[in-house]
């Protein structure tokens, strides 16, 4: 599986954030997209999850399912946690669970992965910032998708959190996975990095 | 579970759970019409002559009050990111989450109208009417909402903006459902042409809410 984007520009509110940026991905590789704030990284993210339109240029899959798009084949893990705090831990992850179409999946053992397993009963307005991070996380565990799009992945994890993420984004690189992430901290993996926003 | 199931049902949950919109509609409701005698004065006729009208006002205005929240919690929490991105078709999520609204604030509203009849001084058949008259016209409510809560979904605080896009397009809703209880009520009126045209207000909005919905999604999603 290959992922490509050709001479990619954004432009949101009128302002041009970047424009002719090439990258590419394949199996097994991550991409660690690194720049300043502001300089288009999330606006990359949501454009190869197909949530922005590019202004110029395009994406494109090779050797995916051909019968699904490729949003439909990545996870997007974004600043915003998609978690409803008036259900409990266990029916968020559930929930997404049956969303997007998991079909393996034993709800004790993903929450152990993340050590929300004590939590599970808890409802999610309870939860701090690093365990609602674990429990996006946790959504990865529980759909596998080939391609994780990720916004600052270990933001507010703490330190075992961002080890055993390092752990799971290795695991998932090895199966053959393909991950692509915004970050200002070192990923943790292998990753080659895609620079955008700096003065050339 | 299938995923359209798994919508319906958290949606539903969520409604029902603390800070959930299903009760504020029905009290909302409850409120608008045990004002209304204290309004108008102890004219009984008069209480049974305007019933019908000041239920399904009462009910109009009950379901706009929660609908603002349909696509905009979802959208502040990043779900609707994921629900875009999901494999269901967008216009079936937004079918599914309004049929959700629906029964989570839709019909308990036609389920307290029996109870609040009492306090208009309608007799059962009146209530009865009128009652059957909302479980047929409340989805077309939801169904038309739902593209202005779809519109005014990345304005915060759009509530207002939602009423003012969404009352046009409820008054035929409000014309028919009145029409019909009143034809209900009183004899040389007739009740079923207005009823048919109700149901087919629904039907129509079944068909065009959520395409609109979904095209309004896409487009303003950024």
């Amino acid at each position: 599986m290959r992922l490509s984007g050709r001479d990619i520009s954004c432009v949101r509110g009128g302002r041009e954030v970047f424009s002719g940026l090439d990258f590419e991905a394949a199996s097994g590789e991550a991409l660690a997209v690194v720049g300043p704030n502001g300089s288009g990284k999330t606006s990359l993210l949501r454009l190869i999850a197909g949530l922005l339109t590019p202004s110029r240029g395009s994406v494109h899959l090779e050797g995916g399912e051909a019968e699904l798009t490729l949003p439909e084949q990545s996870h997007y893990l974004g600043h915003r946690d998609a978690i409803k705090p008036a259900l409990s831990v266990a029916e968020n992850l559930w929930f997404w669970r049956d969303f997007l179409g998991g079909t393996v999946f034993n709800p004790a053992e993903t929450l152990a992965v993340v050590e929300l397993d004590h939590a599970a009963r808890l409802p999610a307005a309870f939860l701090s910032a690093g365990q609602r991070r674990r429990l996006s996380i946790a959504r990865l565990m529980a759909v596998r998708r080939p391609i994780w799009l990720l916004d600052e992945p270990t933001n507010a994890l703490d330190a075992s959190g961002q080890i055993m993420f390092t752990t799971l984004m290795g695991d998932h690189l090895a199966r053959g996975g393909l991950i692509i992430a915004a970050t200002h901290a070192p990923l943790g993996v292998a990753a080659r990095s895609l620079r955008i926003g700096e003065a050339t | 579970m299938t995923a359209l199931a798994a919508l319906i049902c958290r949606d539903v949950r969520i409604a029902f759970r603390v800070g959930g919109g299903a009760l504020i509609g029905v009290l909302f409701f409850l409120t608008v019409v045990v004002l209304m005698p204290f309004a108008l004065g102890p004219d009984l006729a008069l209480l049974t002559r305007l019933g019908p009208a000041i239920l399904w006002l009462g009910a109009l205005l009950a379901s706009l009050l929660t609908l603002d929240r349909l696509f905009a919690a979802d959208h502040e929490d990043g779900s609707l990111d994921l629900i875009v991105m999901g494999r269901m078709p967008l216009e079936l999520a937004c079918a599914a989450k309004a049929l959700a609204h629906w029964l989570a604030a839709g019909l308990p509203l036609v389920i307290a109208t029996p109870v609040l009849g009492l306090l208009l001084n309608l007799d059962a058949t009146a209530t009865s009417a009128v009652a059957l008259t909302l479980l047929a016209g409340t989805p077309a409510l939801t169904f038309t909402g739902m593209i202005g809560a779809a519109l005014a979904v990345t304005l915060h605080r759009g509530g207002l903006l939602l009423a003012v896009l969404v009352l046009p397009l409820s008054i035929p809703v409000l014309i028919f459902g009145v029409a019909a209880s009143q034809g209900a009520i009183i004899e040389p009126l007739s009740f079923g042409a207005p009823f048919s045209i109700l149901c087919a207000l629904s039907l129509v909005s079944f068909v065009i809410g959520p395409f609109a919905a979904a095209a309004s999604l896409r487009y303003g999603l950024d």
